[in-house]
């Protein structure tokens, strides 16, 4: 048994990885935006699994709630070992990239509000040398491309910020493990135009938790996203201009 | 921090079918995950009307809205409370009968009302009022709802029950997702002692043998139902196999079983992997299936086990068995007579089946109990369901010929699994179809919910 807080839980890929780590028996503390849907989903995991499931209220923008919020979830699950943090949100692209309001709005969410969590957890799970710690990232922050670039910036932030933290807790036994889902089959995706090979939540879930067990490091998800991002990434500028990607 | 995910609400154009696959109709499909984000679809709606679909599994265009958007419950699922002693589950309408059997048998606990298959979703379960092989003692699905939550079409977010607005709460159950979009509900689950039916058959050898095995029946067991050989002519005519059956006590079962009572069997489930051809179905085939089983049904067998997923569900094993209809679907027809005029308007309408040479591949004949809401479709008397290949030519003109002596005969047809009927035959099958029309008024005056079956049958003005 886990205790594992999930920071951005009600999103489906964070709900489907709730029933993953649910399933094996472990205790969850939820946080996020809607009351409503948090509720929801605690009854759901406790009513499916029959574990303790803790909830908290998150304001990403506040980052004075922040430490108490992790306070809570310690409390709540009697300790800490391990944290999830899907906060985020894609906005509407293109346009979003290209105001400043939304495009600083986007990386507060994907970026400040996520350093500032872990950071705070990080700093309780460096204490117990204990634990681990999971984001998701985003394959859009492996290139910038000019459909979605202040969301991939944000994101390709989350992935060094991560970077630095494997670096400074895995010597003392800490699971630091970056996600990077290619489509996934959730809210981010419908009704998106020209996917192709879309996971279900469920499956990529149970990719994370098996992962999770095994090794750090960074993760895609499905596999074979490794492979795409290494070409896109390495696409001359002179050709890759002309890509409407 | 406004989050920018709050405006995203694209929908996704896919064409979609009931579970006839006919007719199909292209469809804007939008699949909230959020609680808010439903309430901004129904609030500030991106298309002229709105429809919630679970499953799909209704038969013909219940579930479509090609003039509109359509919003699949199926990512809010969630279950939200349940109390063991009471055996109430409240949970989100995107749950499927096949998920709350898998958690709740186990642990004793059985729905209280299932249809045919399992593959339905709560919401759109009660949204066609389901009845099952117990109508006739346990009534259909409505009656076992301790309350719903409806969105309506002004948003409002109502708590209906049979004690507070008790008109809304029954013209919901059953209102074909017309009264707006049913977001979760309570329901009182049945406690059982065992994972099997202990159940009983017999072969029948005309319409007047069938029913009355039915009668005799209705009075022994919670669970009845006859399979009719709806190709039998003269004197077989109606000639078929009745069942019976009841939850098997601790008891009953097999010493072997009796450690783990509430385990189901694994049972493997096979899939129609495409289209078969149009004609594998066809009168010779249907005539021929029909004569095995009657011939193979045992006389008479008391006492057997048969394990729940086998007596509620059996075509559940066959994953899309409508593709066994060919890529043009079929639709299923039922009916139901009241008791004085069952037994002459059974006689003429499977006469007419069997003179016009129209093969149904699987039918059913059952009594019902009480009636329930304006548009439920149960009432006291005998249901008759025969499924019909879609490709036969002038069936929409013998169906008609059918609906004519429904109505003479003071009957109905099931709208759930409806494709074709007219809007005059639905008001004279549906005498409380106008206290309907007034709550929907109140409830959605704007018309903003609509299918492709309310615009149909006129069942309340939609915007476009």
């Amino acid at each position: 048994m886990k205790r594992v807080a999930v920071l951005g839980a009600t999103s489906a890929m964070a709900r489907a990885l709730c029933r993953e780590f649910a399933g094996r028996g472990d205790r969850l503390f939820l946080a996020a935006r809607s009351r409503e849907d948090l509720e929801a989903q605690a009854s759901d995991l406790r009513l499916r699994y029959g574990v303790e499931v803790g909830t908290g209220l998150l304001r990403a923008e506040d980052r004075e709630s922040h430490a108490p919020l992790i306070k809570e979830a310690i409390a709540s699950l009697g300790g800490l070992d391990g944290v999830v943090l899907a906060l985020g949100a894609l906005g509407r692209q293109p346009e979003d990239s290209r105001r400043a309001g939304p495009a600083a709005r986007l990386v507060d969410v994907n970026l400040t509000a996520p350093i500032s969590l872990l950071t705070i957890a990080a700093e309780r799970l460096e204490a117990q040398r204990s634990g681990f710690i999971v984001a998701f990232g985003s394959v859009a922050g492996d290139r910038g491309r000019q459909s979605n670039y202040a969301y991939g910036a944000a994101k390709a932030g989350l992935d060094v910020f991560m970077q630095g933290l494997r670096h400074r807790l895995e010597p003392m036994g800490i699971r630091v493990l970056t996600i990077k889902p290619g489509f996934v089959d959730t809210e981010m995706t419908w009704g998106l135009p020209g996917l192709f090979l879309v996971a279900s939540p469920h499956r990529v879930a149970h990719t994370i938790a098996k992962t999770l067990e095994k090794r750090a490091g960074v993760l895609y998800v499905p596999g074979f996203w490794r492979y795409i991002m290494m070409i896109i990434r390495h696409i001359p500028s002179a050709i890759f201009h002309r890509s409407r990607l | 921090m406004a989050l920018p995910n709050a405006r995203q609400m694209r929908p996704v154009q896919r064409q979609v079918s009931g579970w006839g696959r006919y007719p199909r109709s292209q469809a804007r499909l939008y699949r909230p995950e959020k609680i808010a984000t439903l309430g901004r679809l129904i609030a500030a709606p991106p298309e002229g009307s709105l429809l919630a679909r679970g499953l799909g599994r209704s038969y013909g265009d219940a579930a479509l809205n090609s003039q509109g958007g359509t919003v699949l419950s199926s990512r809010l699922d969630r279950l939200l409370e349940f109390d063991p002693e009471s055996g109430v589950l409240r949970a989100e309408a995107g749950v499927s009968f096949a998920e709350i059997l898998r958690l709740f048998v186990p642990r004793g606990f059985f729905l209280p009302v299932t249809p045919g298959t399992q593959q339905v979703s709560l919401g759109g379960a009660i949204a066609s009022d389901v009845h099952g092989k117990n109508h006739h003692l346990d009534g259909s699905l409505s009656r076992h709802l301790l309350s719903i939550e409806l969105l309506d079409g002004q948003g409002r977010k109502l708590s209906l029950s049979p004690d507070r607005d008790a008109q809304a709460f029954h013209a919901t159950a059953g209102g074909m997702g017309l009264t707006g979009f049913i977001t979760s509900a309570a329901i009182r689950l049945r406690r059982i002692e065992t994972a099997f039916i202990s159940a009983e058959r017999t072969r029948s050898r005309d319409l007047d043998e069938t029913m009355q095995l039915l009668e005799e029946f209705d009075g022994r067991w919670r669970y009845t139902v006859a399979w009719l050989d709806t190709l039998a002519k003269g004197g077989s005519l109606g000639r078929g196999v009745v069942m019976g059956g009841e939850h098997a006590r601790l008891d009953q079962l097999e010493s072997r079983r009796r450690g783990r009572p509430l385990d189901l069997p694994a049972r493997s489930t096979l899939s129609v992997p495409f289209d078969a051809p149009g004609l594998l179905l066809n009168p010779f085939s249907i005539r021929l299936f029909n004569q095995l089983y009657y011939r193979r049904a045992p006389a008479r067998i008391q006492g057997e086990l048969v394990d729940l997923r086998s007596f509620f569900h059996p075509l559940d094993a066959l994953r899309d068995w409508n593709r066994l209809y060919g890529r043009r679907g079929f639709l299923q027809y039922q009916l139901v007579l009241p008791p004085c005029q069952s037994r002459p308007g059974l006689i003429e309408v499977l006469e007419r089946f069997s003179q016009a040479g129209i093969p149904s591949f699987l039918s059913v004949l059952k009594r019902f109990g009480q009636e329930a809401g304006p548009l439920s479709f149960p009432c006291p008397g005998y249901t008759l369901t025969l499924d019909i290949p879609a490709r036969l030519r002038s069936l929409e003109q013998f169906l008609d010929g059918i609906d004519r002596i429904i109505v003479r005969r003071g009957g109905r047809v099931y709208l759930a699994k409806d494709a074709r009927l007219k809007p005059d035959a639905a008001e004279a099958m549906y005498p409380r179809l106008a206290q309907w029309l007034q709550v929907k008024q109140r409830l959605d005056p704007q018309g903003l919910f609509a299918s492709d079956l309310s615009r149909r049958l006129d069942l309340g003005g939609s915007r476009r």
